[in-house]
């Protein structure tokens, strides 16, 4: 009867939301945590105190995502909210981003952990600039998955014609996007139909109604555990006589696997060591994977220190002061073509100016245009340089080695999110950028 | 491949222990607020993954409201001195004393009087980052707040105006007299919490298990009779075995009937509960936006 509860192995799915305003989208997460019964009474019964508020009279089942008040006001999701259910299957946390243009930095941030986004669209509309956005966004952040929730399939009879003109006209957009798995769902978030039991009224649609989907999509394969990397976080150093030469490199791995007895490289420095331990709370592991956190011990006193990467030396990342990058502006104030921002990479602090802006994106077209400089919810590539080296992979191989955020240094603000890209092949020579330091 | 998977508890515990290296290594003095609930229990546990053989980079801090259940207080001493760890107690009264934290009349509950006391407490040890417990799906305005949660000169959120938080990269960066607060556990739910708490056999204080006791009927909850607490006139008293889902002060945080005598009961229980764990505190009642309310202020 109860669907609640996940039991303690079960596996993390993240996904995100993603519609224009009035697709319905707090409705439908709003029946994916009612018909998993995650509603409780006494939020039920405060749904009911609040339903004047909007005027219908019903219980509105959007009001349970739309939190802070000035939202409630206004009637709209501005922030991202973040929301958590849980079957026998998987657990889920829920990214619930706002739609408008104005909102995009955002949806960035609910799709930067998501390993899924569902793009909703209205059945009347179909595909709009808005959808195109949205899934061109999931694409530049590597979303693995998404999904095209048809939604208000109430309103147009249920009908598969409309559904498969939808579905069809957004492949055809698709394949220009870089998207490696999509899957296209009728509902109806208001009735309920596909959102967890199979809808009566489309029984010609043969897949899954969208809560199976998410329980049941592949995602085992979508972290990156061929490249070993692990960012040093912090040294850990007791100076107890108990624990007296213990000096621990603690980190959560970022990619790959690293085993007892691995020979490892530090960059940027170059310096080589092995590792000799593994060390948990729990006790010594003999293998460490991503995402775990963990801390490694190493053969030599080797001068490594927060900020630091460790790799393998058979699997190197590039390294260097000059990157290609895609930028999202964040921020009201635009982007400073030859100013210094603080940037964060993995776990190092440096400082970056950006030097040359290539293109804006025109997100609606797709194509890139010449642009001054980036404007709020712009997105755009430019070079930068870095005043200490980064090892760093793309973003499309690696999103946590490959991303990075820029901040301005007067307001401390989260001005960018930055995505790097592979170098443009100019030259053998310039494309390992400087080279490796060892 | 298969074997290189994490369950969801271990990916939770992942995520948890970076953000709290993360804020050692970008913060200059770091405290961890305690206060012997279930959440900050499980913090501590995530404290010594995070840095055991090492003692703790930072001390302990509970705002203490003069109004806690006496088992909870108990538990909060033993558990820092067992693990060896310095907890620093301020009070509320102490704060009313010194005209820090002013009463309204008529105001029972001191929850609110917690949030100068807090931010006093902060400025005399000049705290830059404040661990805290809180979790994302206890309420709305919650769910919309950052892992870093970012705090004016004056101790204020503004949740129209917060940093955009991307993967796993927190901007740590703040000016002097402002500060951080974190929120390592923000993506685990209630449930999460009671099964790590059994997966690490920790050990929480007494009245979270079934225990008989003396509870009045008011605001359609079950309040502990206390010295803070008498029953008027006509109200409804009996004596029930309950337990508490979360702990609040003495004088607002309502009882459940329960027969739960393990953790492995209370899992049972909260899988099937119809009530969320929030529903049981009489100060989050008064508005929809009681909380959202608070935060502003600087509530934890
Ligand atoms: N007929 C119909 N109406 C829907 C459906 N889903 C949502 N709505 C309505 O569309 C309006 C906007 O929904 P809401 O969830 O607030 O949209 P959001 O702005 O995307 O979050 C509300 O009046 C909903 O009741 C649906 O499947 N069918």
């Amino acid at each position: 009867m109860n669907t609640t509860t996940a039991n303690d192995t079960s596996e993390l799915l993240r996904f995100a939301t993603a519609g224009s305003v009035d697709d319905g989208k707090s409705t439908l997460i709003g029946r994916l945590l009612f018909d998993s019964k995650q509603i409780f009474e006494d939020q039920l019964e405060a749904l009911e105190r609040s339903s004047d508020l909007t005027g219908d009279g019903r219980i509105n089942l959007a009001n349970l995502t739309d939190g802070l008040r000035a939202e409630r006001e206004q009637g709209i999701t501005i922030d991202v909210a973040y929301r958590y259910f849980a079957t026998p299957h998987r657990k889920f946390i829920v990214a619930d981003a706002p739609g408008h243009v104005q909102y995009t930095r955002n949806m960035v941030t609910g799709a930067s952990t998501a390993n899924l986004m569902i793009v909703l669209v209205d059945a009347r509309q179909g595909i709009i600039q808005q959808t195109r956005r949205h899934a061109y966004i999931a694409a530049l952040l590597r979303i693995p998955h998404l999904v095209l929730c048809v939604n208000k399939m109430d309103l147009v009879g249920y009908s598969e014609k409309v559904f498969s003109r939808i579905s069809t006209e957004f492949t055809a957009f698709a394949t220009r996007l870089d998207i490696r798995d999509i899957a296209f769902i009728p509902v109806s978030a208001l009735n309920g139909d596909n959102i967890v039991e199979p809808s009566t009224h489309m029984p010609w649609h043969k897949g899954p109604p969208l809560l199976r989907h998410l329980e049941e999509v592949y995602i085992a394969s979508d972290r990156n555990l061929t490249d070993a990397r692990f960012p040093v976080q912090y040294i850990i150093r007791p100076y107890s006589d108990e624990h007296h030469d213990f000096r621990g490199y603690a980190g959560q791995l970022a990619g790959g696997v690293f085993r007892v007895g691995d020979p490892v490289v530090a960059l940027p420095s170059g310096r080589a060591s092995r590792i000799t331990g593994i060390h948990t709370f729990d006790g010594p592991r003999e293998v460490a994977y991503a995402p775990m956190s963990v801390t490694l011990l190493l053969a030599d006193d080797v001068d490594i220190s927060r900020g630091d990467l460790l790799v393998r030396p058979d699997n190197l990342p590039t390294l260097g002061q000059d990157l290609e990058a895609d930028l999202c502006w964040m921020s009201e104030r635009p982007l400073q073509l030859n100013g210094k921002y603080a940037l964060k990479h993995a776990t190092r602090n440096t400082r970056a100016i950006v030097r040359l802006l290539r293109h804006r994106m025109n997100i609606d077209t797709l194509e890139p245009e010449a642009a001054p400089t980036l404007a709020l919810n712009d997105i755009g590539r430019v070079r930068l340089t870095t005043l200490a080296p980064l090892a760093y992979d793309s973003y499309r191989r690696n999103r946590q080695t490959g991303g990075f955020i820029l901040v301005d240094e007067a307001t401390n603000e989260t001005v960018a999110a930055g995505l790097i890209v592979d170098p443009p092949q100019v030259a053998p020579q310039a494309a390992s950028d400087g080279g490796y330091a060892i | 491949m298969d074997t290189y998977a994490l369950s969801h508890l271990e990916a939770l515990e992942a995520e948890a222990i970076h953000i709290l290296r993360e804020v050692v290594a970008e913060f200059q003095r770091p405290v961890l607020l305690f206060s012997g609930g279930k959440d900050s229990i499980c913090m501590l546990r995530l404290a010594e993954k995070a840095f055991r053989p090492a003692r703790f980079p930072f001390p302990l801090l509970h705002i203490d409201t003069g109004h806690n259940f006496p088992e909870l207080l108990d538990f909060r001493d033993h558990r820092a001195a067992e693990l060896g760890e310095k907890l620093i107690v301020r009070t509320v009264e102490d704060a009313l004393a010194k005209g820090i934290a002013r009463a309204t009349p008529g105001e029972s509950s001191r929850n609110r009087l917690q949030t100068p006391t807090l931010l006093a407490a902060l400025e005399e040890f000049k705290f830059d980052a404040a661990l805290g417990g809180a979790r994302r799906d206890e309420e709305k305005a919650r769910a919309k707040e950052r892992v870093f949660s970012f705090r004016d000169a004056f101790g204020q959120w503004d949740p129209k105006n917060q940093r955009p938080e991307l993967w796993n990269l927190y901007n740590a960066r703040i000016n002097p007299g402002e500060h951080m607060r974190v929120f390592p556990l923000s993506n685990w739910t209630e449930l999460d919490i009671w099964q790590y708490i059994l997966r690490e056999k920790l050990d929480i204080p007494s009245i979270y298990f079934a225990h008989r006791r003396e509870v009045v009927r008011r605001d359609g909850q079950w309040l502990p009779v206390s010295p803070l607490l008498q029953p008027k006139p006509r109200e409804e008293v009996r004596t029930l075995d309950v337990r508490v889902r979360t702990i609040g002060d003495i004088s607002c945080t309502g009882c459940i009937e329960s027969a739960a005598r393990n953790v492995a009961d209370i899992i049972t229980e909260i899988a099937a509960a119809r009530v969320t764990e929030r529903g049981s505190r009489a100060d989050d009642k008064r508005s929809e936006t009681a909380m959202e309310d608070r935060k502003r202020e600087g509530y934890f």
